[in-house]
């Protein structure tokens, strides 16, 4: 497909997609209280965007993603969080 | 057009579901052995969830005329309880011949933790020693790098294990490629909130090749979409796909995954 095609298929749900991504910002902004490791990771993140790789999707994961190698010695739960958290045991 | 689903877990979905997936084409189904949303509290009643997929759930598809098979283990969310998995490791052998048992999965990794990769070593030496493929889950979010890593380096260390018989499943942009370059499958799961999405699934066949590559819904009780590769498919004619490269990653590429093992039998193969 050419460039015109994509943006003719894909432009207004990513313009939509950017706007509610600029008000999530907004609204954490808004709010009481300190930031936590998800939102630095998250702030990572966009720099991504501006930058002229090619593999921006895969920088934006990598961004999110621990980067240790290492079985960690006891699951404490089940769920992720969607960021990596450093801790003084990692 | 038609496809095959190769991964669902159709125990938690109602009929209706088979009824929709039959109508967009649908020419089988597979489901691996997953969590049920909460730990089982013995293997008694993984026992009955085996039963359930290589008794049951065949039966509640083919009232569609659906073939339905699946995938047996105990799943990484469970595997920190080293003894319940020691007990159900020790249940899995009796089902493996059942006519609608595929391999061993989905098994792998949840928290990357020490007994979860204990027990994945016991599955993949269980699916070695009984010649059953693998189909594999990897983390999620933060830790499916890591995970899908050190999956893949366990994997490859067992030289009894082919890797063309090894499925990768839920790959993002930042895991694909390792685990092509290892001769891996890979598996992309189609989510509405995680994982993939139509486009990126796409954009992921158009950078990295159409070949040891699979898409897939993995519904479940959670927020998923059983018709989520035949929307894609849809997608990918939008985007300018022809029909015999939609049918390839669609149908022919599970087809071939699959037809390794000779249980997997469609009726118009």
């Amino acid at each position: 497909m050419t460039r015109r095609q994509i943006l003719d298929l894909y432009f207004m749900d990513a313009r939509w997609k950017l706007i509610d991504l600029a008000a999530f910002i907004d609204r954490v902004e808004r709010a009481e209280g300190e930031e936590d490791f998800r939102m630095q990771a998250f702030r990572t993140a966009l720099l991504e965007l501006s930058k002229g790789n090619k593999e921006r999707a895969k920088q934006v994961l990598l961004a999110f993603s621990d980067p240790t190698t290492q079985p960690i010695a006891k699951a404490m739960g089940k769920g992720a969080v969607g960021a990596y958290k450093k801790t003084d045991s990692n | 057009m038609r496809y095959i689903e190769p991964h669902a877990h159709m125990v938690s979905r109602v009929t209706d579901d088979y009824l929709q997936m039959l109508t967009a084409g649908c020419a089988a189904i597979c489901e691996p052995a997953f969590w049920a949303g909460f730990d089982r509290s013995s293997a008694d009643g993984f026992y009955d969830y085996f039963c359930q997929l290589t008794e049951h759930e065949p039966k509640r598809a083919a009232k569609f005329g659906l073939p339905h098979f699946c995938w047996l283990c105990i799943n990484p969310k469970e595997s920190e309880n080293l003894e319940l998995a020691n007990d159900v490791l020790t249940l899995i052998p009796q089902f493996l011949e059942r006519p609608t048992v595929l391999g061993i999965g989905e098994i792998g990794l949840n928290k990357n933790s020490r007994n979860e990769m204990t027990v994945l070593e016991k599955h993949v030496d269980l699916a070695a020693r009984h010649n059953q493929l693998i189909l594999v889950h990897t983390p999620h979010l933060e830790d499916k790098l890591k995970g899908t890593r050190l999956i893949v380096d366990l994997i490859k260390s067992d030289q009894r294990i082919q890797p063309g018989r090894v499925i990768i499943d839920h790959v993002e942009e930042h895991t694909v490629q390792l685990v092509l370059d290892a001769g891996m499958w890979a598996g992309m799961t189609l989510y509405p909130e995680s994982k993939c999405s139509p486009a990126r699934a796409i954009d992921m066949v158009e950078m990295y090749g159409n070949e040891r590559i699979w898409m897939n819904c993995a519904c479940d009780w959670g927020v998923s979409d059983p018709l989520a590769v035949p929307k894609t498919a849809l997608e990918m004619r939008k985007r300018g796909h022809n029909a015999a490269a939609i049918d390839k990653l669609v149908y022919q590429n599970p087809l071939r995954f699959l037809s390794q093992c000779p249980k997997f039998k469609l009726a118009e193969q």
